[in-house]
Formats: C-alpha cells, sequence, structure tokens
C-alpha cells in the first residue's frame, strides 16, 4: 500500500470530468452568456419586420434566415434563449429542489406524513400537465414567474417520487442510524447523512425533467398560454415557423438546433459528472 | 497413485478494474487433487480462493480472465474448451455448492424442479429417475421428510437445510469434482455441524473428489485430506491437514493458527466502582404496531444484567435471539417499551429523543458492517469530525488535530483522512468505525458483531486494539457475537441469549466448564475445534439439537 502523502487536488479527489462533459458544459454556458447579453447583441429588435420577404434565405443581412413574417430569426433565437433557458432553469430547479427535499423530509419522518403527503402528490400528478397549465394560466393570467411556479408545480410529485424512494434505501443505512444515535437534528441527517448519497440520480432525472420542461414550454407558447408574442421561447419559434418546412426555410430549423443543442448538452454534461457526484456509492 | 483427477499447473488470472488497470489475481498456481480427496483452498478475503475454484470449472467472474496456464479434469483441458463445451462438462463433471443457498435457490420455483434441472438440462435420466435419485440424496444429507421436501419452496425449509438441498442439486450429476465455496459460513453454529455431517457422510460414500474453499481453518480441519494456504493469489504452503495444523512451516500459516487460539482475557484490577457502569432491569422491546404499550413483535422478553465499570460483557447467540436488538434498546434506537436503564445509577430513557446530548455521548455503538456504517460521501476527517464538533464543539485547527490523534489511537495513519471510506480496506474501515466512537469519548461501547465481517488475523488485530484502548481509556464494552471465541479473548461476563431472554450468564473464561443450561451447552459444544477429530467424535444429545437447532 502507498503512504505517500495525497494532496488533495481536484483531480486526485476524482472531481475531474472527461471531454463530453465540458463540451456539455461550454454549450450550456455558451446559452446563459447569450442568455444575460441578449438584448446587446440582438441585430435587430425581435418583434420588428425587418425582411421585406417571408421566409428569408440565410443572408449576409439576416445571418439565419427570417421568419413568416419577415422578422430576423437570430434575434428572436438570441432573445428566445432567455425565456427557454431562464424558465426551463429556473422551473426545473424548483420543481427538483422542491421534490427532493419533501422527498427527504417523507423519507426519514415516515408513517402517517409519508402516507399523506404521497397520496397527496400522487393525486395532483394524475392531472394531465397542460390541462393543468391551462387552468392556471387562464384563471391567474400569464406571466414568466406564473409560467415557471407552474411548470414547476407540473414536475414537482414526479421528481417528489424519484427522490423519496431514493432516500427511504440511504435511510436504513447504518451510518444515518449510527447518526440518529449520536443525537443528531432532522437537517443534519437529511442534508449531511442523506442527500449527498442520493445526489448522483437525482442530478440524472433532473437533466431529464430540463427536457420535459422546454417541452412543455413550447406547447403551453403555443396554445397561446406561454410567453406572450413578439416574443417567443424556443418551441414557440419553431412552432410558429412550421409551415417553412416545407419550403426549407431556416426559420424552422434553427430554433430546432438550438433547443437540441441545449438538452443534449445539459444530458451530456450530467452524465459526464466527476464519478464522485454522480455515483458516490462506487 | 495414479493419474491426478485435476491437475493445475501455472494458473495465472487477471482482471481489468474499471479505471483500465489490468491486475494479477492469481500468480501461477500449481496444485493436484486425487480421484475421492477433498483438498481446501484456505485464506483471507481477496486471496483468490473462490477464483481458483471457480476457474476450475472454467468460468472467470465478469471482468476476469484466465490468462495463462492449465487447467485439467479428468482427461479434458479445461482452458483449451470452448464456452459449449465447458458448459457440458459443468454439473455432471464438476459441480458447484455456492456460499449462499437462499441466494442460488428461484424462491419462485419448487425445490425439486431446481434440484433436477441438472439431469433435464444434460438430459442425464428420465424426470422420475432423477426424482428418486434426488429423494435418495436428500435421505443421505440427513434432510428431514426426503420424500415430500422437494415438493416445497425454499423459503419454506431453514437455512441449514437450503444449503443441503443445494449440495444434492450439485450432487445429482454424478460430478467427478464438486466445489464447496464456503458453504456453512452464513450458517450459525449449531447448523453448521449437520450440514458438515451430512457433506462428510456423502463425501465419503461416493468416490468424488472436493474442492471446499473457506476462510475457517477449524471447519476445514473436520472434512479436508488436504490443505492448500494461499494468500495474494500465490500458495503460501500445501500440505496435509494434520500437518498443516500440528506442524506448520510457512510463517502465514502460523499467523491464521495463532489467530484461532484466543488468548483469554485478563481482567484489569480496578477499584470497585459503586455504581456498574450498565444495569439493564427487566427490559422489553419489540417492533411493529404498538397496541396497548405492547408492540406486535415481541422480541426482547425480561433481559435483565449488570455490566461493571472497566469490565466486557459478552453478549451471544445465534440469528434471532435478539442479540443486535438488546444493544439497539440500550442505544435508544429501537425504544424499550418495559424495564430500566441505568447508566452509571442514572436512568436513561427509552427513546433516543428524551435522551440528554451527554448521556448519549458516554454510551456509543459501533456496527458490525463498516461498508455501510460510514456514509460512503464523506471523507474519513468529516465522518470523524462530526462527533467532535457535535458532542464537544470542537472546530479548525483543534480539530484536525484531534481527528489525527483519534486515527493514531486506532493505529492508523493521519493522511488517510483525506480519504473516502470506499478507498480504505475492510480492517481500516472498521478502525475509523471504532475511531468515530471514541471521538465521542464514551465510557460504554456497544460492539455489534464488529469482527464477524473480518478475515481471522484483522479480527485479531482488533481485538488487540481494543484491549489496548480499554487500558488506555478505561472503557467497558458489551460486545455482542456469535463467535465464542472472540467473546472468550475479550470478556469477562458473557450472558447467553435464546429467543430474546437471557438463558444463562456465566464468567468467560470458564465458559465451557460452567455452562448449566442445556442450550449453552449445546452452543458451545457446537464450536468447530483445530482438530481432525472434533466433528467425528462429538455426541450430541438429538433430543437438545432437535429443541433448541431446529431451524
Amino acid at each position: 500500500m502507498s503512504l505517500a502523502l495525497r494532496l488533495p487536488t481536484p483531480a486526485r479527489l476524482g472531481y475531474s470530468f472527461n471531454w463530453v462533459g465540458r463540451i456539455g458544459l461550454a454549450v450550456i454556458l455558451f446559452w446563459a452568456v447569450i442568455a444575460v447579453i441578449g438584448p446587446w447583441i440582438a441585430p435587430y429588435p425581435p418583434g420588428d419586420m425587418v425582411d421585406y420577404d417571408y421566409f428569408g434565405p440565410m443572408s449576409g443581412q439576416f445571418w439565419l434566415g427570417s421568419d413568416y413574417l419577415g422578422r430576423d430569426i437570430l434575434s428572436r433565437i438570441v432573445m428566445g434563449a432567455r425565456y427557454t433557458v431562464g424558465i426551463a432553469l429556473a422551473a426545473v430547479l424548483l420543481a427538483c429542489a422542491g421534490g427532493v427535499v419533501l422527498g427527504m423530509i417523507a423519507a426519514v419522518i415516515g408513517g402517517w406524513f409519508d402516507t399523506a403527503l404521497s397520496r397527496f402528490l400522487d393525486a395532483f400528478n394524475g392531472i394531465p400537465h397542460l390541462l393543468f397549465g391551462l387552468v392556471v394560466v387562464a384563471a391567474v393570467g400569464s406571466s414568466i414567474p406564473i409560467l415557471i411556479v407552474t411548470l414547476a408545480a407540473m414536475y414537482l410529485p414526479g421528481s417528489y417520487r424519484f427522490a423519496r424512494a431514493l432516500a427511504v434505501n440511504v435511510n436504513t443505512m447504518d451510518f444515518v442510524t449510527v447518526a440518529r444515535a449520536r443525537g443528531e437534528g432532522f437537517g443534519h441527517i437529511i442534508l449531511r447523512e442523506i442527500f449527498p448519497n442520493i445526489l448522483g440520480p437525482v442530478l440524472a432525472d433532473l437533466g431529464l425533467r430540463f427536457v420535459f420542461i422546454v417541452l412543455v414550454l413550447s406547447g403551453l407558447s403555443f396554445l397561446g398560454l406561454g410567453v406572450q408574442p413578439p416574443h417567443a421561447d424556443w418551441g414557440a419559434l419553431v412552432r410558429e415557423n412550421i409551415e417553412g418546412l416545407s419550403l426549407g426555410a431556416p426559420a424552422v430549423i434553427f430554433p430546432s438546433i438550438a433547443i437540441a443543442s441545449l438538452t443534449i448538452s445539459v444530458n451530456m454534461f450530467i452524465d459526464n459528472l466527476p464519478t464522485r457526484i454522480r455515483d458516490r456509492s462506487e | 497413485m495414479d493419474q491426478p483427477l485435476v491437475s493445475v499447473r501455472d494458473l495465472k488470472i487477471g482482471a481489468r478494474t474499471d479505471s483500465g488497470r489490468e491486475v494479477e489475481i492469481i500468480k501461477g498456481v500449481g496444485f493436484d487433487i486425487a480421484p475421492g480427496e477433498i483438498v481446501a483452498l484456505i485464506g483471507e478475503s481477496g486471496s483468490g480462493k473462490t477464483t481458483i475454484a471457480l476457474s476450475l470449472m472454467g468460468h472467470a467472474r465478469p471482468g476476469c480472465a484466465i490468462q495463462g496456464g492449465t487447467i485439467r479434469v479428468g482427461r479434458r483441458d479445461v482452458t483449451a474448451m470452448s464456452e459449449r463445451q465447458r458448459a457440458a462438462m459443468r454439473g455432471t463433471e464438476v459441480a458447484y455448492v455456492p456460499q449462499s443457498a437462499a441466494a442460488a435457490f428461484n424462491p419462485a420455483k419448487r425445490i425439486m424442479d431446481q434440484v433436477v434441472e441438472i439431469a433435464a438440462i444434460h438430459k442425464l435420466m428420465p424426470r422420475e429417475q432423477a426424482e428418486a435419485k434426488a429423494r435418495q440424496l436428500f435421505r443421505a444429507l440427513a434432510l428431514p421428510d426426503p420424500d415430500t421436501i422437494g415438493s416445497r419452496y425454499p423459503h419454506q425449509v431453514s437455512g441449514g437445510q437450503l444449503q443441503r438441498l443445494s449440495a444434492a442439486m450439485a450432487l445429482i450429476g454424478d460430478p467427478a469434482l464438486v466445489i464447496f465455496d464456503e458453504p456453512t459460513t452464513a450458517l450459525d453454529v449449531t447448523t453448521q455441524i449437520e450440514v458438515l455431517r451430512a457433506f462428510r457422510s456423502v463425501m465419503d460414500k461416493g468416490a468424488m473428489a472436493g474442492v471446499y474453499v473457506s476462510h475457517d481453518l477449524a471447519v476445514v480441519a473436520q472434512i479436508a485430506d488436504r490443505i492448500i494456504v494461499l494468500k495474494n493469489g500465490v500458495v503460501q504452503e500445501e500440505g496435509t491437514t494434520e500437518q498443516i495444523l500440528h506442524a506448520p512451516t510457512h510463517p502465514y500459516t502460523r499467523q491464521l493458527l495463532d489467530a484461532f487460539e484466543p488468548v483469554p482475557h485478563v481482567p484489569e484490577a480496578r477499584p470497585a466502582a459503586p455504581e456498574p457502569i450498565l444495569a439493564v432491569q427487566n427490559l422489553c422491546a419489540g417492533y411493529g404496531a404498538v397496541r396497548d404499550g405492547v408492540p406486535a413483535a415481541k422480541i426482547l422478553q425480561d433481559v435483565s444484567f449488570q455490566l461493571e465499570r472497566g469490565r466486557n460483557l459478552g453478549v451471544i447467540g445465534e440469528s434471532g435471539s435478539g442479540k443486535s436488538t438488546l444493544a439497539r434498546a440500550i442505544a435508544g434506537i429501537l425504544p424499550a417499551y418495559r424495564g430500566n436503564l441505568l447508566l452509571d445509577g442514572k436512568e436513561l430513557k427509552p427513546a433516543l429523543a428524551d435522551r440528554s446530548k451527554d448521556e448519549l455521548r458516554r454510551a456509543q455503538i459501533v456496527f458490525q458492517l463498516a461498508d455501510t456504517a460510514l456514509n460512503p460521501a464523506q471523507s474519513i476527517e468529516s465522518i470523524l469530525a462530526r462527533p467532535l464538533a457535535f458532542y464537544h464543539g470542537m472546530a479548525g485547527a483543534a480539530r484536525t488535530a484531534r481527528v489525527v490523534e483519534l486515527l493514531d489511537m486506532v493505529r492508523l495513519p493521519g493522511h488517510l483522512r483525506h480519504r473516502l471510506p470506499s478507498e480504505l480496506s475492510g480492517g481500516q474501515k472498521q478502525r475509523v468505525n471504532l475511531a468515530r466512537a471514541l471521538a465521542a469519548e464514551p465510557e460504554l461501547i456497544l460492539c455489534d458483531e464488529i469482527t464477524s465481517a473480518l478475515d481471522t488475523v484483522v479480527a485479531a488485530a482488533i481485538l488487540d486494539l481494543l484491549k489496548e484502548l480499554q487500558r488506555e481509556l478505561g472503557l467497558s464494552y458489551m460486545f455482542i457475537s456469535h463467535d465464542l471465541s472472540t467473546v472468550e479473548a475479550i470478556c469477562d461476563e458473557v450472558l447467553v441469549m435464546l429467543k430474546g431472554r437471557v438463558v444463562e450468564a456465566l464468567p468467560a473464561a470458564r465458559m465451557s466448564a460452567e455452562a448449566a443450561h442445556p442450550y449453552s451447552r449445546l452452543l458451545i459444544a457446537s464450536i468447530p475445534r483445530l482438530d481432525t477429530g472434533w466433528l467425528k467424535g462429538l455426541e450430541r444429545d438429538p433430543a437438545l439439537v432437535a429443541q433448541f437447532a431446529g431451524r
């Protein structure tokens, strides 16, 4: 056995990750930056009809062509990044954070609390997602915070179920019993003993849920309940330009590529997280 | 002697780890097995004993591969065979009895269907004939109701019976060689004897050769003709059982034998403290739904004992006797529903939540499996630092210094604190587990089978450490174990438990001489001795066995 001194650098502790993960992270960061600086780099105002042609081709003037009303697609994608990245990310973080925290609490407390919460969220999960969104937006009107909360509420029960199932298994391990016998409080048991051991699968679940939320968001926008015109998220861009597909218009292709690049890279990143984070039990 | 049945020459087996590193598991092993001979492969975990045994069937576990050497069984060269030829050989020429019979049986199928499966797969004989043969084997293996036991499901028979049934499954194809992979390790001692006897008698009758893989020299002494001692994939010593037991030449073999001979515990002479550190009076505890203050499944019933300060109490009994439940009830993890607990004369509340932090600090519990008792997501440093911060409010450099000191107390180098539990060996993990209990500066440590999952040599070192810590820190231990020699090595007093009750309290040093209760005597007599004639000479009262070991 080597007794040489091991310095705890990130790489030696196993926190370095491979190229696929790095590419994924780079793409995510790219879109995050675009979302922040969008208004300053968009060549045209996203709502203005700047091209005389509709479904215009890629040109020096309009890099990614123009849409069905002659608006500049590049500007619309750049501005749409705010909605897609922002809303989807905020909603998925909210859904997973809420679901995981509730799941761990239910697993540790158990008993009637667990049963009541689980059955309530199961019942909630029974409501179709789009229908739920329709009712909420019809009732309180559409705004970005409402969209985020609605999307988060749709995906919280699934995340709760997933986290609870994992936490129930960890909760029976001896190290949790030791912590309990030591007299540790509820917060310590949940955050220090259980959470790190379910983090890997929870992150993988988060990646998957993110993709679903992007899809539902575009669905809501299509129904006129999501992001309100003249702004549009990427999903809405695809929907409103879908007729251009037969014309081979870039207006429909590039928003699709944007969605694909983001969702694929989120999953690439999460699947290639450092082993230490992804699979702690190894 | 004519040609050996099995000959292994220069066997090399390697594996590729997850990180892509090549490791050599078996480094050039060679041995012969004569027809009808039983050879034991003995060694610690990781010594390659199971890997070698499996290679005799031409099987390498996933990730491993036979990389060199030859294995000949009968007239066939196993190493040169195709996978299809090997599959034809398995079950008919070489058969395998796994460690965990419970995991080897399909719980959804009747036992008979599974036992005769080998005959069906290899088209050896018609079903009627196979079943008749199976019944014959059940009889030879001394199974109860041999004619009807086959129609039961695996969960309807006991662990010892299931292990014998899995031997019947292996023997039905009349193999020339049977591989036993630690078949009695998971069994209770009183059950182990029945299983060993059954194996011994069928192996004596038939002309089959056997390979018996085990880490337990005393078990091997009862059944093997020859012993091969392995360590790190290399043969250390090979010889007849008599020679290995009585005249070992290799220092490692001697170390294994020494670990087997417990050094009797000499109690420290101390001024008698006025109060016992722990007094338990009429303790009752159980699981399940509580109705009228009494849980549905009562485990502990009226347990009473006292543990004097600086002394050690052993608790022995077979699985299901309530030993671990007793430790959990004392620690408060499972609140007792009746009875009193006195820690140093002061009453302890049954439930954890009602105890003060100081009361919790003074009694610490250490669990059997360090793998599950250490949080895999935390470094050793944060595992040890937590009780320091929690009980003593330590922080910063003082806490780090104390962590290093604690690691030193359990004889581990301080730089290990940066590692994760998965990066330590089993013995190291158990030391960390112990260090975490010591961090609280307890007066009483409840040790729940803490050496049971460790190799003999490692376990002996842990016991030495416990004694040393007791001298330095004046600790008291409650030591739960199913292994009597371990208890003998460390305890002053022993409680014998059966079905949740204490049947007898004995001084550890004179355990075998003074045991009066029939169950204690049966239990003590069932511990295998390092003597080849022990099993043959063992006389047991069948009525007694039926009364207490009928599980």
